[in-house]
């Protein structure tokens, strides 16, 4: 069973009797609450929610994972509103790997990923907490021999106004766990939230502001030493030789394990395994990937799109695209790498029959497991100690890292820290896939009356989570393209599953909506300056029945002066989504010097994710995504030779630095809907965003990503 | 077949005359050592230690390492080794205006190395510039300089070429156009421009000093990227020492001209520079120099240092007109340098001025020092932009490091930042244009 | 055996000069405050300051270290400027993931040590060498100024 060493140390205090407890769990499947009742609390405990003890704090077993986006705070609110507890009332936990009890509801997989915590937790979390001040209160009440419903309950205590008597919950969490857990927990109404919808500081950043957090890679088991490997350059490659002379005479060497597909170097210091690694010699039989290039990767991609997919959405557009009006564009993204600044990491301490994994994972029970294969044991003899994340954005999804690690930790006596070096970290990841998309519309009057998107890209659900996929659609390539703000009166969505040669794909920040809104964003703008419609104006025309997306439409045109003049070569463009369960308009503003560099100076977002948690979380988040999809849209490419990647580090896989960062403001709309996902869509909305503002100051529309500048030079010939 | 009979009297026009200028400028090109004045003998003739072979510290070491030694004093490896390719193997190439020319495999497999060739074969090479079939080599393969090293040395090396481990690599074909694909023209070339002879000592000078100029001369060759060229692209030992170009990069003047050259420099600058590749305050060596530096002079022997820059400090100082006084220091305020290149200060905010710092004075290590560097003070901001392009050194190793941006940024990007750095740090900014930079970048 | 001056105290370290600091306060110090990002001077996440100019520990060989004072996110509380620093960093809930902030918290307090106040353009010549992937950078600059303003 895994623990968390931060959770241990920064949230979980001194150790308190379970016995004094009460102890709540609840059945994310269902949302259905369970207590801890005498005879069944082994089966759950500690492995439950909240339990709350003689200290009356509310101690929140946190099945997701921390790695900059809030979670840990916005989560302990939910519970702490419920429970009507102060926030710091509410002590954190790391849940150790477990899917049956903490699955993420989404995805029923212990993981944090593609924006769904809030949107999972938010019923299931405030159901429990509900529930606990429920038993709670009639604790008390059967104590003061009163009916629950003349108490209440603030800042942690049962309260009977009528006889002025006051009980903490610390003094009725043991007699409270022998009431029974309502059946159907009362939720506050959104009027009476006192912490919901309010900014609120956050739980894990006092820590990060002064060197004492721990991520993976700051673990230090004792008698730790450290590791730095190479994996082949090409896909699928393996060790053909190893010339160990020169680095063996290092300083610092202790240790060179040359495996089939790797090499490592252990040595007393990351630098000193570093710098041997260097002078190693070590000749590779590429194989057969080694013809990859991205020119073949964008050949397949294109001969993916002739071919026939699975459909989405079909109603009959198919039929009317044909004869005038007729409008056709292509759009096309490239590989990414995640390069989060916390690079690759993973500890390991393998003994007989157990083994300890030291890592920030955005999916413990897949480490773990990844970890007891490569070890040859069983999930319940591997330990993952899973720690705050420098960056995730889709990386930490994948344990490739941890079954590497592993393999190491087989040859070396004593426990291992392997750091990827950024090299090998941005050299040979799995990356983002590259995406192609084919649109069609047919323009009627000056209206959209058909509209067909086709959709080529890799299933990466398919892959990751099987489950979750038919085998027919990827719900997460087709996402942002099946379901747009608009209203088409006949559309067709097709989906063409293609897995590019040569690399591995993972999940990156923004995921599918990457793809498919950028090109309905795009095409978008393009059909209406085939109407000779204004952007803004063409897209209202098409909004119906999604009144929320209209709103922030608007909302991001008024803030961001839609229509103000603007001095030539610069633009505003408009990109508007429905993803991830949150409506967000970006408008961005740029311009253009004549050599064609692109200066962003202004982004507007204007977000519905429902009821806001946090709402200084959610502009942090906005922001931040905003710029993530900022550095992809000016920067962002891995290009392969030779089966190769070109890209080794920050110099040459360039992203936003502070010089770039243009002025942005975010927006939040405030109403009681169900929270919606907020960690990727301010990354979605950019590319679409920045391009479309292109094509206003330029004439020249993108439909490739990144801005390729000398398209866009002012004497360029057409 | 007009075309074929133009080419031929185009042909005829250009042998022509060059064998008349060439005639004119061999009576008055000087010959290598001739600024020492004092009389020039026969190494048999000469009175005092001999300045060839290895050096003192090495005299009882075996035949292998005493090649090994040569060898690398000659630098024969940076040409002969293709980037990311086996030692000794050949196939780098090297951009002349007339086409490419790819260095050879000189490794002992007996197909397309130099296994098969006798002795007197690989003389011949060496010091006259002909291959094993009669044919005549290029004088990028630096025969004119060559041909001074001593039988023995020249056999030393070849030794120790026959230890390393023999590499299959077929050479590459020369790729020049006509006329300059025809070989025999190297004929006139050779025999009015290679010396022919061994090294000739001075015998008024010091055992120290004739060492020194074995090594600068014949092995090191520092002329031939030192010494600017005639049109018919022999050294022009009139101006010895007085910068050049090699693959793109300037060469800088070496004489001891105070101002353009080395003069200022302190014999410790010097030395250090030959061994470490870096001096401080001066620059760090880069690009080709920076190959020599690892590749060759950092293996050498303090005493073979010494005597190197004991024989450069007495070459004459001919003064360049293009180099003016270096600037002094640059304000430590972002705000306080040039304002009309905000795409050159984006970039250097960003990238450089961490290492570089705004006062361009280095901000982690000395090499990082940006002020006093010749580079950084010539106008034509040439190597300041290789060194964009390319980066120095390698991470993992030691010595001074910088990432290249060759992939990051565009021609006018890089073209900005080498402008911003000429006028932040610079006597006078430079006008690098992204077309200079698209060339570059195909050095 | 080099010894350096870390956060005012003397620490003997037996190691390889060429190591550079980074690693030596990180794997033999076990001081891990002080992040590894690039190894290549591009990220700043190594950042410390060395007599008090921020300076990027990776390639930093220790042995040039000298008797120069070494101060690390561990330390950087001491100061009025960090301590400042760290302050408007948390009123403003600058920081996401983290770890790009020790890099980014000694650069903005070797600023505002050296400039009380200063402007857009100062702020990013002195943070444009940090990278932040989380993006976090709106902040950092409202950090910086607020931190000013607080002097
Ligand atoms: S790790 Fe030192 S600058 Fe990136
Ligand atoms: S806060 Fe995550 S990299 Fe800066």
């Amino acid at each position: 069973m895994a623990e968390s060493v931060l959770s241990r140390r920064h949230f979980l205090g001194s150790g308190v009797a379970v016995g004094a407890a009460l102890v709540l769990g609840v059945d994310l499947k269902t949302a259905d609450i369970a207590a801890a009742t005498p005879t069944v609390r082994a089966a759950f405990a500690p492995d439950a929610f909240i339990r709350i003890a003689s200290d009356g704090k509310a101690r929140l077993i946190m099945p997701q994972t921390e790695m900059g986006q809030g979670i840990y705070t916005a989560l302990s609110m939910l519970i702490a509103e419920e429970l009507d507890l102060p926030l710091d009332g509410v002590t954190l936990e790391a849940a150790p790997a477990n899917d049956k009890l903490y699955g993420n509801p989404i995805f029923q997989v212990q993981a944090t990923g593609g924006s769904t915590s809030m949107r999972g937790y938010w019923l299931p979390l405030r159901k429990v907490g509900a529930s606990a001040r429920a038993m709670l209160v009639a604790a008390a009440a059967r104590r003061w021999r009163v009916a629950p419903e003349s108490c209440r309950t603030e800042a942690g205590a049962v309260i009977h106004d009528a006889s002025g008597r006051t009980l903490g919950y610390g003094m009725l969490a043991a007699s409270a766990m022998l009431e029974k857990p309502p059946a159907e927990p009362k939720l506050k109404e959104p009027a009476d939230f006192r912490l919901i919808g309010r900014s609120h500081h956050r739980l894990d950043t006092p820590d990060k502001a002064n060197g004492v957090v721990q991520y993976g890679i700051d673990a230090m088991p004792p008698g730790v030493r450290f590791a730095s490997l190479a994996c082949s350059p090409v896909l699928g490659g393996r060790v053909a030789r190893v010339d160990e002379l020169q680095a063996k005479s290092l300083p610092g060497v202790k240790q060179i394990v040359v495996l089939e597909d790797m090499v490592a170097v252990v040595g007393d210091t990351s630098w000193a395994a570093m710098r041997a690694l260097a002078a190693l010699d070590i000749i590779w039989n590429d194989g057969p990937l080694a013809a990859v290039s991205t020119e073949t990767i964008r050949a397949d991609l294109h001969a993916a799109a002739n071919t026939e997919g699975h459909v989405a959405v079909d109603t009959g557009a198919r039929a009317k695209l044909s004869g005038d009006g007729v409008i056709s564009a292509a759009y096309e993204l490239p590989l990414l790498a995640h390069a989060p600044m916390e690079p690759m990491n993973c500890t390991v301490h393998l003994t007989p029959g157990h083994c300890e994994v030291w890592v920030g994972t955005q999916a413990i029970t897949m480490a773990q497991r990844a970890a007891a294969e490569e070890a040859g044991l069983t999930p319940e003899q591997v330990t993952v100690h899973n720690h705050l994340i420098g960056g995730g954005f889709g990386r930490r999804l994948e344990v490739d890292g941890v079954r590497k690690a592993v393999r190491i930790a087989r040859h070396v006596d004593g426990p291992v820290k392997v750091i990827w070096s950024r090299e090998e970290d941005i050299g040979k990841a799995p990356y983002r896939s590259v995406y192609g998309a084919w649109l069609e519309a047919k323009l009627d009057n000056g209206k959209p009356v058909a509209w067909s998107h086709k959709v080529v890209g890799p299933a990466v659900i398919g892959r990751w989570l099987p489950p979750a996929y038919d085998g027919k659609i990827d719900i997460d390539a087709v996402d942002g393209a099946a379901e747009t703000p608009y209203d088409f009166p006949a559309s067709y969505v097709e989906w063409v599953r293609h897995e590019p040669r040569g690399v591995n794909t993972a999940f990156w920040r923004g995921v599918g909506p990457n793809m498919n809104v950028f090109a309905t964003e795009s095409f978008i703008d393009r059909v209406a300056h085939e109407a000779g419609a204004d952007p803004l104006a063409f897209r209202r025309s098409i909004i119906g029945k999604l009144p929320r997306a209209r709103a922030v439409l608007d909302l991001a045109a008024t803030k961001a002066g839609w229509g103000d003049p603007l001095p030539t070569r610069s633009g505003r463009g408009i990109s508007l989504q429905y993803a991830f369960g949150s409506f967000l308009c970006t408008i961005a503003e740029v311009s253009v010097a004549d050599d064609g560099a692109v200066t962003v100076t202004r982004l507007t977002t204007a977000v519905d994710c429902g009821t806001p948690v946090n709402p200084d979380g959610i502009v942090s988040q906005i922001q931040g995504g905003m710029i993530f999809g900022l550095s992809a849209a000016l920067h962002g490419e891995i290009t392969l030779v030779g089966g190769r990647t070109q890209q080794s580090n920050f110099h040459d896989y360039r992203v936003v630095r502070m010089d770039e960062t243009p002025r942005i403001d975010v927006h939040v709309v405030t109403n009681a809907e169900a929270p919606g996902g907020i960690g990727e869509p301010g990354t979605v909305s950019v590319q679409g965003a920045v391009a479309n503002a292109i094509y206003a100051a330029t004439g020249v529309q993108l439909t490739r990503m990144p801005i390729d500048t000398a398209l866009l030079a002012k004497d360029r010939r057409a | 077949m007009i075309a074929r009979r133009r080419n031929w009297l185009i042909l005829g026009a250009a042998v022509l005359l060059f064998v008349a200028v060439a005639t004119w400028r061999l009576a008055l090109l000087p010959g290598p050592l001739a600024f020492a004045g004092g009389t020039q003998v026969d190494l048999t003739d000469y009175r005092g230690p001999s300045p060839a072979g290895v050096p003192a510290e090495l005299a009882n070491a075996d035949p292998i390492a005493k090649g090994q030694y040569l060898t690398q004093a000659a630098d024969c490896a940076a040409c002969h080794t293709a980037k990311g390719g086996k030692p000794f193997a050949g196939g780098r190439p090297f951009k002349l205006p007339f086409g490419t020319i790819y260095t050879p495999n000189i490794t002992p497999d007996r197909e397309t190395g130099i296994g098969a060739w006798t002795d007197a074969e690989f003389l011949r090479a060496v010091h006259k510039g002909i291959g094993r079939g009669g044919e005549r080599l290029y004088p990028a393969f630096p025969y004119a300089s060559y041909t001074l090293l001593t039988d023995d040395d020249v056999l030393a090396i070849r030794r120790y070429l026959s230890t390393i481990s023999p590499v299959r690599q077929a050479n590459k074909p020369l790729g020049f156009s006509f006329p300059f694909n025809q070989r025999w023209l190297m004929t006139f070339w050779s025999a009015f421009f290679n010396p022919g002879h061994r090294f000739r000592p001075v015998q008024e000078r010091s055992a120290q000093w004739n060492r020194g100029a074995y090594l600068v001369e014949a092995a090191e060759h520092c002329g031939e990227c030192h010494t600017p060229r005639t049109i018919m692209q022999a050294m022009n030992t009139r101006q010895k020492f007085a910068g050049g170009q090699a693959e793109g990069w300037n060469a800088y003047n070496i004489s001891s001209d105070r101002l353009s050259g080395i003069g200022a420099w302190s014999a410790q600058d010097l030395a250090q520079y030959l061994a470490k590749g870096h001096a401080p305050g001066h620059g760090v060596a880069s690009g080709p120099m920076g190959e020599a530096v690892e590749l060759s002079t950092s293996k050498l022997t303090p005493s073979d240092i010494a005597a190197m820059v004991t024989y450069l400090q007495s070459v004459p100082a001919v003064h360049t007109k293009a180099s003016p006084r270096m600037a002094g220091p640059a304000p430590t305020l972002a705000s306080a340098g040039p304002t009309n290149n905000p795409v050159g200060k984006r970039i250097f905010e960003g990238a450089c001025a961490s290492c570089h710092a705004w006062n361009g004075r280095g901000a982690i290590t000395a090499e990082q020092q940006l002020t006093g560097n010749r580079a950084v003070n010539d106008a034509t901001a040439a190597n300041v932009a290789m060194m964009i392009l390319n980066g120095i050194g390698s991470p993992e190793h030691q010595g001074a490091f910088m990432p290249s941006f060759r992939a990051s940024y565009s021609d006018a990007e890089i073209a900005a930042a080498a402008n911003y750095v000429t006028a932040r740090f610079g006597a006078k900014p430079s006008r690098v244009t992204a077309e200079d930079v698209r060339k570059m970048r195909a050095q | 055996m080099i010894s350096i001056q870390v956060n005012g105290e003397q620490r003997d370290v037996e190691i390889d000069g060429d190591t550079p600091l980074l690693w030596v306060l990180r794997d033999v110090l076990a001081m891990t405050g002080t992040k590894f990002g690039c190894g290549i001077a591009q990220c700043g996440a190594c950042t410390v300051h060395i007599d008090g100019v921020p300076t990027r520990s990776c390639r930093l060989p220790v042995s040039q270290v000298g008797d120069r004072a070494v101060t690390t996110i561990e330390g950087v509380g001491a100061t009025s400027a960090g301590r400042r620093i760290q302050k408007a960093w948390l009123d403003l809930e600058v920081i996401q993931c983290g770890y790009c902030q020790s890099g980014q918290i000694m650069a903005a307090s070797a600023l505002l040590a050296t400039n009380p106040s200063p402007d857009d353009a100062d702020i990013d010549a002195a943070m444009s060498g940090n990278i932040c992937r989380c993006g976090t950078y709106v902040r950092i600059r409202e950090g910086i100024k607020q931190a000013a303003r607080h002097g």
